[in-house]
């Protein structure tokens, strides 16, 4: 922030040397003002320009500085940020089942009637503890709970950020799956920079690799698997779906990371493959 | 009505088309420096194919809301005066940067037009004219809002898209409510629908009460 942060009245070249562009760079980024001003006439009477049409080049300048700074610094972070949630989300998800199981095994031995997973866990962690190990159990079980609920809230980030970073692939993945295969690929720009195929199979490596030892058929989906076009295809024609699916998926993400405007007619394009491959059965 | 010093009608094709004069940008034809402005791509070239009276005379002052990666702004940039362009996604932001470099009279700002306070230390008051295509919910709220940087006798350009407001309702419903809003700032001159250039959106000239 600027000093003159704090004051609402001023204009971004107010306490900027003329020829400072960061710092007028960083007041165009931080500045604010609850009303517009003839800024061109103020700047010229405040001696930051000789004349308009030099504050204009200032301006010009400066603005072009802060919006290159702003674009590179918000895009390096996004879809990181992204990754680091799906990521926490997954981690989170798996330590509250894996501890839901151990509390369930536990109470089983103290309480009655208790179900499994994490409602099972949910409903010990309700529970009012009469002896120390019903205290131990009861308060792991409140871990549980609150990993779970935390899970939740990661997924709502995910929800609610990943069709900013990336808007098309998010329409047509949905934005979970989406933000695992940024994560899977390492970056929007890495996932971008993927062929159709590689994109079809991110997340089935491990069968990948076994196929090519010799060891197993040829995998079909990884992580797109998850995806309705995918698994509510019959087995019949899942490659091709996975394979359509992938295909866009792939210029989705191109055109997120190129040029980041919402194209929304891909959504009708894959609609209609995915009809034309599920109904040649019907042919 | 009467198009803005600096746009014209040139031959593309044996067809008379829009066009204006500048650096080209996103690959249009250019024919002896005037690059086609095609009225498919740009909401404000689609008014001036209806022949909308947009006030715009030419060397104006403009406050853009929703440059996106700036095809239009390109246009308006080459016949208006100063230009600040506001555009709230980084990413088409990249595209306008590009834009903007090859126009010394053209400010990209990456800022939320729904919050005119993070631009107002930036944005000079007394436009001419705000031009205004955002594919937000509550376009008629952005223009409330942005009513403050407008001259009194400036003129508000916008085009409003149906689809953006609710997908599912009818459009003439959403233009009723969107033209009601903007009434309580602004006195509407003048509405066209810009269909088929562009689907299920309105054109609105309106001016500051």
């Amino acid at each position: 922030m600027t000093e003159n942060s704090g004051r609402r009245d001023a204009g971004w070249f107010v306490d900027v040397d003329s020829g400072d562009v960061d710092a007028a760079s960083d007041s165009i980024v931080d500045g604010s003002a609850d009303a517009p001003q003839d800024w061109p006439q103020l700047a010229v009477d405040a001696g930051f320009a000789q004349s308009p049409d030099e504050y204009y080049d200032r301006l010009h300048e400066a603005t072009i500085h802060a919006a290159r700074r702003q674009v590179q610094e918000r895009e390096r972070a996004d879809d990181q940020q992204l990754k680091h949630a799906i990521q926490a989300m997954d981690d989170c998800e798996a330590r509250a089942n894996e501890l839901a199981e151990r509390v369930v095994e536990w109470a089983g031995t103290l309480f009655e009637d208790v179900e499994t997973g994490i409602e099972g866990a949910r409903a010990v962690a309700d529970r009012e503890p009469s002896s120390p190990p019903e205290e131990r159990v009861v308060a792991l079980a409140e871990r549980v709970v609150d990993l779970d609920d935390e899970a939740t809230n990661l997924r709502a980030f995910v929800e609610q950020s990943a069709p900013a970073v990336a808007p098309n692939l998010s329409a047509l993945a949905g934005p979970v799956l989406a933000a695992r295969l940024i994560s899977l690929a390492g970056g929007l720009e890495d996932l971008a920079k993927l062929p159709s195929g590689t994109v079809q199979l991110l997340g089935a490596e491990d069968a990948l690799f076994a196929h090519l030892r010799g060891q197993a058929p040829s995998p079909k989906h990884g992580v797109i698997y998850t995806h309705e076009y995918v698994h509510g295809t019959d087995r019949e024609h899942r490659g091709s779906a996975a394979r359509a699916l992938a295909g866009k998926l792939t210029i989705a993400a191109r055109i997120d990371h190129y040029s980041g405007e919402r194209r929304p007619e891909l959504d009708a394009e894959l609609e209609d493959r995915i009809a034309r491959i599920r109904s040649r059965g019907d042919q | 009505m009467t198009l803005p010093d600096g746009v014209e009608r040139r031959e593309f094709d044996d067809e008379e088309r829009l066009a204006t004069r500048g650096q080209p940008v996103y690959g249009e034809p250019v024919v002896d420096g005037w690059r086609l402005w095609d009225a498919r791509r740009s909401k404000l070239a689609a008014m001036f194919e209806r022949e909308v009276e947009t006030g715009l005379s030419g060397g104006d002052t403009v406050l853009y809301l929703g440059a996106a990666s700036g095809t239009t702004v390109s246009h308006v940039a080459d016949f208006a005066g100063p230009t600040y362009a506001v555009e709230f996604a980084p990413r088409p932001v990249r595209d306008l940067l590009d834009v903007a470099d090859s126009r010394a009279r053209l400010f990209p700002l990456l800022a939320d037009a729904r919050r005119p306070e993070t631009y107002a230390h930036v944005v000079e008051s007394g436009v001419d004219a705000i031009v205004q295509d955002v594919a937000t919910r509550g376009q008629a709220t952005v223009a409330v809002r942005n009513r403050q940087f407008l001259a009194d006798d400036g003129r508000l350009i916008a085009a409003i898209k149906a689809r953006s407001e609710d997908v599912t309702a009818n459009p003439d419903a959403v233009f009723e409510d969107a033209l009601d809003e903007l009434r309580s700032a602004y006195e509407v001159l003048e509405t066209t629908r810009l269909d088929p250039l562009h689907e299920d959106h309105l054109g609105v000239v309106a001016r500051p009460r």
